[in-house]
């Protein structure tokens, strides 16, 4: 797993506990945030980076972390990279579960979202019912990650994760 | 070279830092609720981009500055962005006007700025792009509704792009500081796009049913620091919390 690669074995336990503040369901390992951490001379190093540039978690994220890794005995330095850009393909299989239970919809592929965020094409399926006959309602939704849809056959709107590639 | 630089980074950076404090505004305000997030949340990306681009210019300038000082405790002629950003919100045609004018320019800006030699602003460009992307589609979109749309629309979405197309043409005129960066490969020359701006903006306004203005006239000043009228009561509100109570953090 990308993901998980570059974070110490130790810390992994630790980071997994972290939820995102936007969307508790999913931990900061699961969405991708957290792009390395090591133990060097016994204080933790991690690396995060935003998923929008302005994204108002990330300076939460870095308190949760040190908070995190204090309570289990490290003390840490938290970086924030921007390099390599954030992608939703870093989004763990398991994310995009804990998405979709949660009731958001997780992002499609690149063709398949711009079709439908354009309203060209029914393709997302709703995480209510599954039904793809849902249309577009807003390009940006309640954060600037999700565009919101809305189901035409249970009638329920809904946040899809905007790919991001 | 680092002091050329950080002003360089800065005036990027004031573009996307006056029209998110122009988009911020609307914040409650816009036509409906979905623009109205749509709106915010493009101003929320373009903040976003702007402390990155300070950050960077902070840690150039080195000494006491930092992204707060470089954003708030500047007068009105040390800001740098053009005067097409600083346009009021007469009415959601001229919102959008102004943004599709301005996110067009923005990614082929970025796009070139993906390239630059300088490792920060690849970074920078490289993450900023993909937000672009959906601000281009966004404002593109509405341009195009309006456009084409009933009467009433397309009257005042014609009006606004009229009124508008004037600050169009400093976007892509080089400041000598532009040219100076692009020489050293690390900035962008945006005379180098500028049959592409255009070409793309002409392309929407025909999908849009809206004549493209013939005016061979063009406003400009911003890039060297004079501005419209409009400034002074932008930097009035954007820095009246750092005036009143200096070194006031969150």
């Amino acid at each position: 797993m990308d993901n998980l690669q570059h974070i110490a074995p130790e810390l992994l336990p630790i980071l997994k506990q972290i939820a995102d503040p936007e969307i508790p369901v999913l931990s900061i390992v699961d969405m991708g945030v957290v792009r390395s951490a090591r133990i060097i001379n016994s204080e933790a190093f991690v690396e995060i980076t935003p998923t929008y540039s302005g994204c108002p978690a990330m300076d939460v994220i870095g308190d949760d972390i040190k908070k995190a890794l204090e309570k289990a005995g490290f003390s840490s330095q938290v970086k924030l990279i921007l390099s390599p850009a954030w992608t939703t393909d870093w989004i763990t299989p398991h994310g995009r579960d804990a998405l979709l239970k949660y009731g958001i919809a997780p992002p499609m592929n690149p063709d398949a979202d711009k079709s439908a965020l354009l309203g060209n094409k029914k393709v997302v399926p709703c995480p209510q019912c599954g039904s793809t006959n849902t249309v577009m309602i807003s390009q940006f939704g309640s954060t600037a990650c999700k565009a919101l849809l809305r189901c035409e056959d249970c009638k329920e709107p809904f946040d899809y994760f905007k790919c991001l590639r | 070279m680092n002091k050329t630089l950080a002003a360089y980074v800065i005036q990027i950076a004031d573009n996307n830092l006056i029209l998110a404090q122009r988009l911020g505004e609307l914040c409650g305000h816009a036509a409906t609720i979905e623009t109205d997030i749509a709106l915010t949340n493009i101003s929320l990306d373009l903040f976003g981009q702007v402390r990155s681009y300070f950050q960077y210019a902070a840690s150039l300038t080195g000494a006491e500055a930092t992204e707060d000082t470089i954003a708030f405790l500047r007068v009105e002629n040390e800001y740098k962005n053009a005067l097409l950003v600083e346009q009021p919100n007469t009415d959601f045609a001229y919102v959008i006007a102004r943004q599709c004018f301005y996110d067009h320019f923005h990614l082929l800006f970025l796009q070139k700025l993906q390239h630059s030699s300088d490792e920060t602003l690849r970074a920078i460009a490289s993450k900023a792009i993909k937000e672009v992307t959906y601000h281009v589609r966004f404002s593109s979109d509405w341009l195009i509704r309006l456009g084409d749309g009933t009467e009433e629309s397309h009257n005042k979405i014609t009006q606004a792009v009229q009124d508008l197309w004037v600050y169009t043409n400093e976007l892509v005129t080089a400041a000598p500081i532009e040219i100076e960066m692009a020489d050293a490969g690390i900035g962008v020359n945006p005379e180098s796009f500028r049959d592409e701006y255009y070409g793309a903006l002409t392309s929407i306004l025909n999908e849009a049913t809206i004549p493209v203005p013939e005016q061979k006239y063009f406003q400009k000043g911003g890039k060297q620091g004079i501005h419209t009228e409009h400034m002074g009561y932008i930097l009035t509100e954007m820095q009246y919390m750092q005036r009143t109570y200096p070194n006031m953090t969150w």
